[in-house]
Order: C-alpha cells, then sequence, then structure tokens
C-alpha cells in the first residue's frame, strides 16, 4: 500500500508526508526522482533519515525524526514554512486518518476524551494542500470502518481528502460517494464493501490490483 | 559610530521576569529552543507564566522544566503530542490550553511583531478550531480573525550572535525564534557564538539586532542539546 501510495508522487513535485504511515512512502521513491520534499520545521528538500550516530542535532523533520538536507534545500522559519502551504505551493500532502467520509472530510486529530494532542501543521495541510489523500488502515484496531458516510470524531478539515490508500483498496472521493478504484491483491470487491461504513461505487470494469 | 553592545549575563538578563509575565519561547522540538535560558527562568522562579511555544518538548526536557516546577498557568500551542505530561497537566485542569494551528500561531506572533492587530484566514472554518471566533466577510469571503499576539519577553536561541544582537540561525533551529524575537517587549538571545560586530556578514543576518536587547553566550552545550536517542 506504501509502494502504491508512492505512485502518487509525480516528478517536479512539492510534497509534504505526514507523521506515520505517510513517511515511509519516501523509502520507495528512487534515490534520483525529481521531487521537492517539504516539512512544516522548516526545510524543503529532505533528504534521507538519519540514525543516532550520524544525525544533525538542528536537522529533524515535524515528527522529531532526524533527516537530512540534499544540494538545493532550503531552511527557513515557520511563517515561510506555512505560507508555502496555504498559498498553494503545496502540490500533495500524504496525511493520516481515524476516519475519513464519503464527502471527503478527514477527522485526524482529536478522539474526545481519549487523543487531544492537538493538531500542529495538520489543519493547514489538510485544508490547503493541492491534493490530498490518506493513507490509513481500512478498519480500526476494533475492525470498525475508517471510512464512514460521516465522520463522528471533530473534523480536521472539510471536503478535503481526494483518494485514500489503504491495506485492502484504492479508493477516490466522488460527488458520488467512495468510488473503488483498485482492490490489493488476494482482496475481493466483496471483501472491501463489507469492511467500508458507507457504499462503494464500483466500476464498469474490473477493478485492478496492486 | 558604533553600535552599541548588548551582552549580559545569564542572571542579569532573566532578572526582569515577572510573575504573570507571557513569555515567548523559541524550538520546534529540541532544535532551537533555548534549554539554557529556561533553566535559567527556572531558578529565577517567576510563576503564573502564559507561556507561547509551538510545542511542549519532552518529559525531562526544556519547558517541561517550567511546567514540572509549576510555573506555568498557561500555554499556547499548537502540539503536545510528544509531552505525555503536559497533556497530564492539561487533562487534570493544572494548565490551561489554548491549541492554534500551527501557521497561524507563526502568523499571528509575526502580526505582533509587525505591529498589526490581527490576521484574517480561513483556516479551522467550519470545524470546532472557529469556535467563539470573530468571522469577517472580506471580498466575499468569510475569514476568522486571529488576534496578533505580543509578549513581554521572548526566548530566543541562535547559532551566532553579534554583540549588537543581529542574529543568524542554522538548519530547522530557525522555525519561530525569528517570528517571537520580533513580537516580545524584551527579547533575550541565547548563542552558540557570540562574535565581534562585523562578524556576521551584513547580507547573513537572519533577525536585525535592533530586536534584540540582551545576548548571552552559552559557553558549553547541554546534553538537552544533543541528538535524541529514541
Amino acid at each position: 500500500m506504501v509502494a502504491r501510495a508512492a505512485r502518487e508522487i509525480a516528478p517536479g513535485m512539492v510534497v509534504n508526508l505526514g507523521i506515520g504511515l505517510p513517511t515511509q512512502v519516501v523509502n520507495h521513491l528512487v534515490s534520483d526522482f525529481p521531487v521537492c520534499l517539504h516539512t512544516e520545521n522548516g526545510l524543503t528538500g529532505i533528504g534521507p533519515a538519519k540514525g543516532y550516530d550520524t544525525a544533525d542535532r538542528n536537522l529533524i523533520d515535524a515528527g522529531g525524526a532526524y533527516v537530512s538536507t540534499v544540494p538545493g534545500s532550503a531552511c527557513f522559519d515557520s511563517a515561510t514554512s506555512f505560507a508555502i502551504v496555504r498559498s498553494g505551493r503545496l502540490d500533495l500532502t500524504m496525511l493520516g486518518a481515524f476516519e475519513v467520509s464519503a464527502t471527503g472530510d478527514l477527522a485526524n486529530w482529536k478522539i474526545p476524551g481519549k487523543f487531544s494532542p492537538g493538531a500542529g501543521g495538520g489543519i493547514e495541510l489538510a485544508q490547503k494542500a493541492r491534493r490530498v489523500v490518506v493513507l490509513t488502515s481500512h478498519t480500526d484496531r476494533a475492525g470498525n470502518p475508517k471510512l464512514k458516510q460521516a465522520c463522528a470524531l471533530p473534523l480536521t478539515a472539510r471536503g478535503c481528502v481526494e483518494r485514500i490508500f489503504t491495506d485492502m483498496a484504492v479508493i477516490d472521493v466522488t460527488p458520488q460517494g467512495f468510488g473503488l478504484v483498485e482492490t490489493a491483491e488476494g482482496i475481493s470487491v466483496a471483501e472491501v464493501a463489507e469492511a467500508t461504513g458507507a457504499p462503494l461505487i464500483l466500476p464498469e470494469a474490473a477493478v485492478p490490483t496492486f | 559610530m558604533r553600535l552599541p553592545d548588548k551582552t549580559s549575563d545569564i542572571e542579569d538578563a532573566i532578572a526582569g521576569i515577572k510573575d504573570c509575565d507571557t513569555v515567548m519561547i523559541g524550538g520546534f522540538g529540541v532544535p532551537g529552543t533555548p534549554m539554557t535560558l529556561i533553566h535559567a527562568l527556572v531558578d529565577h522562579g517567576a510563576r503564573n507564566l502564559t507561556l507561547i511555544k509551538n510545542d511542549a518538548n519532552e518529559p525531562g526536557m526544556g519547558i517541561d522544566h517550567l511546567l514540572q516546577n509549576g510555573q506555568v498557568a498557561r500555554l499556547i500551542t499548537t502540539h503536545l503530542g510528544l509531552n505525555s505530561h503536559a497533556i497530564g497537566l492539561m487533562n487534570s485542569g493544572a494548565i490551561k490550553v489554548e491549541f492554534n494551528a500551527q501557521g497561524i500561531l507563526a502568523e499571528r506572533i509575526r502580526a505582533g511583531g509587525a505591529g498589526l492587530g490581527a490576521v484574517l484566514s480561513d483556516i479551522g472554518i467550519g470545524t470546532e478550531l472557529a469556535a467563539g471566533k470573530q468571522v469577517v466577510e472580506m471580498n466575499g469571503t468569510p475569514y476568522l480573525v486571529e488576534p496578533a499576539l505580543r509578549a513581554d519577553v521572548a526566548l530566543i536561541h541562535a547559532d551566532r550572535a553579534d554583540v549588537f544582537g543581529n542574529l543568524a540561525y542554522v538548519g530547522t533551529a530557525q522555525n519561530f525564534n525569528p517570528l517571537m524575537a520580533m513580537a516580545a517587549r524584551r527579547v533575550i538571545v541565547e548563542a552558540e557564538a557570540v562574535l565581534p560586530l562585523g562578524g556576521i556578514n551584513a547580507n547573513d543576518v537572519h533577525t536585525p539586532g535592533v530586536f534584540v536587547d540582551h545576548v548571552v553566550e552559552l559557553k558549553t552545550l547541554s546534553k538537552e542539546y544533543a541528538v535524541v536517542q529514541r
């Protein structure tokens, strides 16, 4: 699923990879792939991750992981960093999710009474990136669907999600609702529909696998 | 003409902070967090502080020392995810926490530093983050009014300073520091190197020294500045 999501990145894009699963997407890009990775804490041109022994104490990503620069990197302050996000210079962001609705609403920052650490830069990424895709497990740990007709949790942003990559499927948010694009190898269309909390629109042709 | 020298002992620089002051503190995680100035504020003991900081560092690091010491009444921030202790204080009601979208916190501080009253933004419209905020319409689009933020004191970490207070930052240690350095009545800087006048090329200055009141040289860097082993 992470490898499939990596194919979403087109040459020349400015991309922000959210904390968690999305961070792993970079491992599936070839080393000379022409892309500019952005992190909220003030860096464009993120280079390979660094281990404890080789890390620069002044170079982290927004998740606190140690990263490096590449030729052409730029460092800047937090206002500049979010000017990039809000002004439409960010072509793509990949975010995690607690819930996604059939109209593309995203909930990924707060579970009242259980988890409320603050949204950081997530709201601006979700609301302002030119394209927002989500990487998530198809269901939560209890097996409940994370793709639902409407979100029950507090929203990060409304109507922002265009595509969802899960361990079971690739699903687009269409004007008619969730549209099945691909299934994971070994997963049937019926299994995806069963694990999805809203109607699934099927393509007329056979559904490709990834 | 000669530009004034603002180098200062750390105790003298911190001494003017009072109970109930609002204190901006730079940093995003470890990079750019003025660990040494924070320890001096713990030793100084001012209480009932309102802190403005992107995050709450991690337990036992950075502003967590101020939280542990009971000096903080209120925290204006964006994310506490790496500090379970801070989340506990928030949930028990021991501190009040106001969450901002990260770039909006940056813009509120920048507006304060630029002498403006507020910024207009559509971030968070339609979510609970918009609750209670004034809405104005501009060119047919609704925006939230995000009031500017200023502070009594800002604590700043720079890579290099000259004795006048011109500053340069490195890597991702820049973050909120240049914004906060413009938005407080009194600006205290700790720098890893304090250079003579001319030691930073005029074209390489990130924060002009006119914004800075005190420059404190870090003779050594404590373990809190080091790479965190996870």
